[in-house]
């Protein structure tokens, strides 16, 4: 077996978590859907550390996850106000911005 | 385990837990209920951190369970109690074509990606690890090199965007009062001042039947209060009646003397919601 | 060869000739009402000021020795761009010299003149400043060393002749004949402005020194080319054919107006365009001959409308194209002509401005009436007007030794010795000019009164009658004065050139034959018009009668072959502009429009669309890369 079946693995992942960003009308939902293509990145990072025999795929990886930390935090703080003021999660709900 | 090629052990690994973590991301796209979604998704994070583990990662497999599974995933679990758990998503697609449109295209780009990937990369030989992570002593050792070396500034960077985003979620989700909070005695003098009744209102009548809440209560005159009975029960006029024969029956009980149990009969037939 | 003297002594004031009438017009246009008490005094002061300089300047210019009479004064640089250099620079010589004196002295009277006839009009503040402004800009026309500060001057009269046109303009005939002047004026000053940049192409300069120095270096279609624009330019403002046809109506503006702009000085600047160009007209023969056709057609035209006007003022501006005819026939003589165009240009100026002040005189003690068959039997009653009138009339028709007897006599003896027919010509021209001149004077003073009944002729007051008297007796005296006394011919000689060709018969036979011929016209116009009753109401009269009556039809070539079609072609620019041009632009836009309301669907608000097509791109883009890589 070769360590490229990992970054097939990831791709598969991300896929799916792209679907479930399209699909998924529950904002917490696309948000998993988010973190799952975040850590595909992840997983294909690490692999390509390992391929090239060099850390900083693994550095990356690790400040990816930092930032998703981050960017976690915040997104559910606001999917929490949005909530407050429609008593709704649904991302479909808040469509005032068009023509 | 660190070195380039993957040798049978790790392969059975990869093929497990691989197989559980597209288990995992697919039950999350698919489940209906967002507690469901948020389990699968940790399904799938604990055996991505195995893979890290697998992979000559071992540091990242540790953030990894401890970041996202241990934080992160319970953030979301706690929105998820904070926005309603059993909100669970209707499965009809609102938009003309989203569903079709994405499924084609995700299906697609994997295929795409995966073909790609797969024509570029398998013909390439892996390095592996051991020499990178011997040089410092090991996995963690040589993070900790390249982080607080080359990356130093990003990290700081990071630091400063993780104490932002604190910042933020706090200054989002923090309600202003804009009203001091009322005291205790100005709460009792706006209870007097609107000149309702300011105290309890009278319980039920209680009777030894199944559902008494619809029976109102006796006042000492032997008349009935309305008020005793909840108000949507009221709306619905769904009051018991309290017929006369009672009122004579209660009476004699009162007075020591012994009542032949016959009249109550006559008084269920004016009511409906207890037969259920 | 001529020397150029530095500007000193009373020449240094050369500037302050033109700046006197121009700071006049400026403190009476900007002054407001306050200086409505005292401005007309001193407009009148300024221009007074300005001819006492130039006799002045006159005695000193014939101090100097023939060869030393150009004054060139540089008041400051003007356009300097690359090679082209235009300053604005004074040049005083002897022509220069008798126009100012002519714009100078003939002004000051008509600013007196107008003193009286103005003296009931609100606006007089308004007229005496148009008229300072006038008399600048003709100083700058005639004193510029360049043609670039010439054309300055040639637009400031034009701007000024609209203006003095225009003066009454609350009658819409007023205001229409200020456009149609200024409109005809334009065609003109575009072959003034072509010629100017054709003169500096070709010499590389613009200051009359220069080019005609080199004059005859250039080729000579160069030079016919030149030659032929600057004729469209002087045909323009000295109303010669084909562009004569804005004079008559111009006489809409007052009379001293008329007087001083539409007989004396502007429609003259013509002439005096083609004898300072007279080194350009020389080597370009086919220009001159156009001069001499166009001159010629002119003087029978004007005659021919003068004949038939029964309008006083337009009969007199009929007579001035005829008498322009002659001086432009007469410059384009070439060097046997130059001088006596300005000599008769210089007599005319005077006896015509004469002539319209009187006619002035007249309206002025008829109620402002100009139909000359509701005049007669004035001569007891306007007396100093009728002799100054007479003085005038004799001076133009050519009678012994009036001044338009010299300098017509000239004119026609100088026709001779290049050609006998158009000598002819002009004697012919003569003798209408007797019959139209003696209609005037018979049906104005003599025969029986056929006045309107509120009319109550008298005469003017001493200011309109004591200009009349001095311009009676330039009419009578200049020509003499200056052929004799003045020496013109050779004053004038180191300017234009003169050169005199031997004719076959003596010149007492000109003078004997041209004589009779006027005498004959003067007759049948006493005939026809002073022993015969005048009807009030005009007779249909003949053909060519009814066809002057239209000013021989100018107006209608004009709309046939200008007016006409320029409305159609704007008409046709119009509908393409409409039509196409807006269609195209309008098609543009309302595509674009059409696209926006389409592509606008695709703003759904919903987050998970606009994922969607990210993922689309994406996808493309990834695509995109395998197959690049990949092939």
């Amino acid at each position: 077996m070769n360590p490229a079946n990992y970054v097939l693995l990831s791709a598969l992942l991300f896929s799916i978590g792209a679907i479930g960003v399209l699909v998924r009308r529950n904002a917490i939902i696309v948000f998993m859907s988010v973190e799952l293509m975040l850590n595909a990145a992840n997983l294909a990072f690490v692999s390509f550390a390992r391929m090239n025999g060099n850390l900083d795929g693994q550095v990356v990886a690790f400040f990816v996850m930092v930032v998703a930390a981050a960017e976690v935090v915040v997104g559910l703080a606001i999917i929490v106000t949005i909530f407050r003021t429609r008593r709704s999660a649904s991302i479909d709900e808040p469509n005032l911005l068009k023509y | 385990m660190t070195g380039g090629e993957v040798g049978t052990g790790e392969a059975i690994v990869f093929w497990v837990s691989g197989t559980l973590a597209v288990i995992g991301a697919l039950g999350m796209v698919i489940s209906r209920k967002a507690v469901h979604s948020a389990l699968f998704i940790a399904l799938t994070m604990i055996n991505l951190a195995i893979l890290y583990v697998a992979n000559a990662a071992p540091f990242l497999g540790m953030v990894q369970i401890i970041v996202y599974t241990g934080a992160v995933m319970m953030l979301f679990l706690f929105v998820l109690m904070v926005v309603g758990v059993d909100s669970s998503d209707s499965l009809i697609e609102t938009i003309k074509g989203q569903r079709v449109a994405a499924l084609l295209l995700g299906i697609g780009f994997s295929i795409l990606l995966i073909a790609g990937l797969g024509n570029g990369l398998m013909e390439t030989s892996s390095v592996g690890l051991d020499a990178a992570n011997s040089a410092q002593g090991g996995n963690v050792e040589g993070l900790a090199a390249l982080i607080f070396s080359d990356f130093v500034i990003a990290f700081q960077v990071t630091a400063a965007l993780l104490i932002t985003a604190a910042m933020g979620a706090m200054i989002l989700t923090h309600r202003e009062r804009w009203l001091p909070k009322k005291t205790q005695r100005e709460l009792s003098q706006e209870r007097f001042a609107s000149g309702q009744h300011p105290g309890q209102l009278p319980p039920p009548g209680v009777y030894a039947r199944s559902n008494a809440v619809d029976t109102p209560a006796l006042l000492p005159d032997g008349s009935t209060s309305d008020v005793s009975v909840p108000e949507p029960l009221r709306a619905r006029a769904d009051v018991r009646e309290v017929n006369e024969a009672d009122l004579e029956d209660i009476r004699q009980i009162a007075a020591g003397e012994s009542v032949v149990d016959s009249g109550f009969e006559d008084a269920d037939e004016g009511s409906e919601g207890e037969q259920r | 060869m001529t020397q150029i003297i530095p500007a000193e002594g009373i020449f240094a004031l050369l500037w302050v000739l033109i700046a006197l009438p121009a700071v006049g017009a400026v403190i009476l246009l900007f002054g407001g009402r306050r200086t409505n008490s005292w401005g007309p005094y001193l407009a009148v002061l300024t221009v007074v000021g300005s001819a006492v300089i130039g006799v002045l300047m006159l005695l000193a210019l014939m101090d100097q020795p023939a060869e030393q009479r150009t004054v060139v004064q540089n008041v400051y640089d003007w356009v300097f761009v690359g090679s082209f250099q235009a300053s604005f620079a004074l040049q005083l010589d002897q022509l220069s010299m008798v126009f100012v004196l002519l714009i100078t002295i003939v002004g000051a009277l008509i600013h007196i003149y107008s003193l009286g006839y103005m003296a009931h009009d609100p606006d007089r503040r308004k007229f005496f400043g148009y008229l300072n402004l006038f008399v600048a800009a003709m100083l700058i026309l005639v004193l510029a060393n360049n043609y670039l500060l010439l054309y300055v001057g040639w637009e400031g009269v034009g701007l000024a002749s609209y203006l003095l046109i225009g003066f009454w303009q609350r009658k819409p005939s007023a205001a229409a004949a200020a456009k149609k002047a200024f409109i005809i004026n334009r065609v003109g000053d575009v072959g003034l402005s072509l010629a100017i940049m054709l003169i500096f192409i070709t010499f590389g300069s613009i200051t009359f020194q220069d080019v005609f120095g080199q004059a005859s270096e250039a080729s000579e279609g160069t030079l016919t080319a030149i030659g032929l624009l600057l004729l469209l330019a002087a045909a323009g403002k000295s109303a010669q054919f084909p562009l004569q046809a804005w004079l008559l109506d111009a006489m809409e503006g007052p009379t001293p107006v008329s007087a001083l702009i539409h007989a004396a000085t502007m429609v003259t600047a013509g002439v005096y365009l083609i004898v300072r160009s007279n080194a350009i007209y020389n080597a370009a023969i086919w220009a001159a001959t156009a001069v001499v056709v166009v001159g010629l057609i002119t003087i029978f035209m004007g005659a021919i409308i003068g004949s038939a006007k029964d309008d006083i003022k337009k009969s007199l501006a009929g007579s001035t194209m005829s008498q322009i005819g002659y001086m432009v026939f007469a410059a384009g003589l070439g060097p046997i002509g130059y001088i006596f165009a300005i000599f008769h240009l210089l007599t005319h100026g005077v006896y015509k401005a004469g002539l319209f002040l009187g006619a002035g005189s007249v309206m002025h003690g008829m109620n402002d009436t100009v139909n000359m068959r509701r005049y007669g039997a004035l001569k007891g009653l306007m007396v100093i007007t009728f002799i100054t009138f007479m003085a005038g009339y004799l001076a133009i028709i050519g009678i012994p030794p009036f001044a338009g007897f010299w300098s017509k006599d000239e004119i026609i003896h100088a026709a001779f010795e290049r050609n006998w027919i158009i000598g002819a010509a002009t004697i012919l021209a003569a003798g209408i000019t007797g019959f139209y001149m003696t209609r005037m004077v018979a049906m104005t003073f003599f025969g029986k009164a056929r006045w309107e009944d509120d009319a109550h002729p008298h005469e003017s007051p001493p200011v309109m009658t004591i200009p009349l008297i001095i311009l009676a007796i330039g009419s009578t005296f200049l020509g003499m004065a200056l052929l004799f006394w003045g020496n013109i011919e050779t004053w004038l000689e180191p300017v234009t050139g003169y050169e005199s060709v031997p004719t076959p018969l003596p010149t007492a036979f000109y003078i004997a034959v041209t004589l009779v011929v006027v005498v004959i016209g003067a007759v049948i116009g006493w005939v026809m018009y002073a022993r015969k009753e005048v009807p009030i109401e005009a007779p249909r009269g003949n053909v060519l009668t009814r066809a002057a009556r239209q000013d021989l039809y100018g107006d209608a070539v004009n709309n046939v072959l200008v007016v006409q079609p320029t409305y159609r072609t704007a008409e046709a620019l119009t509908t393409f502009d409409t039509k196409a041009v807006d269609g195209f632009v309008g098609g543009v836009t309302s595509f674009v429009g059409d696209l926006a309301v389409r592509l606008r669907r695709s703003q759904t608000g919903f987050v998970r669309s606009y994922a969607l097509s990210m993922v689309g791109g994406v996808f493309i883009i990834v695509l995109a890369l395998i197959l690049v890589r990949l092939s």
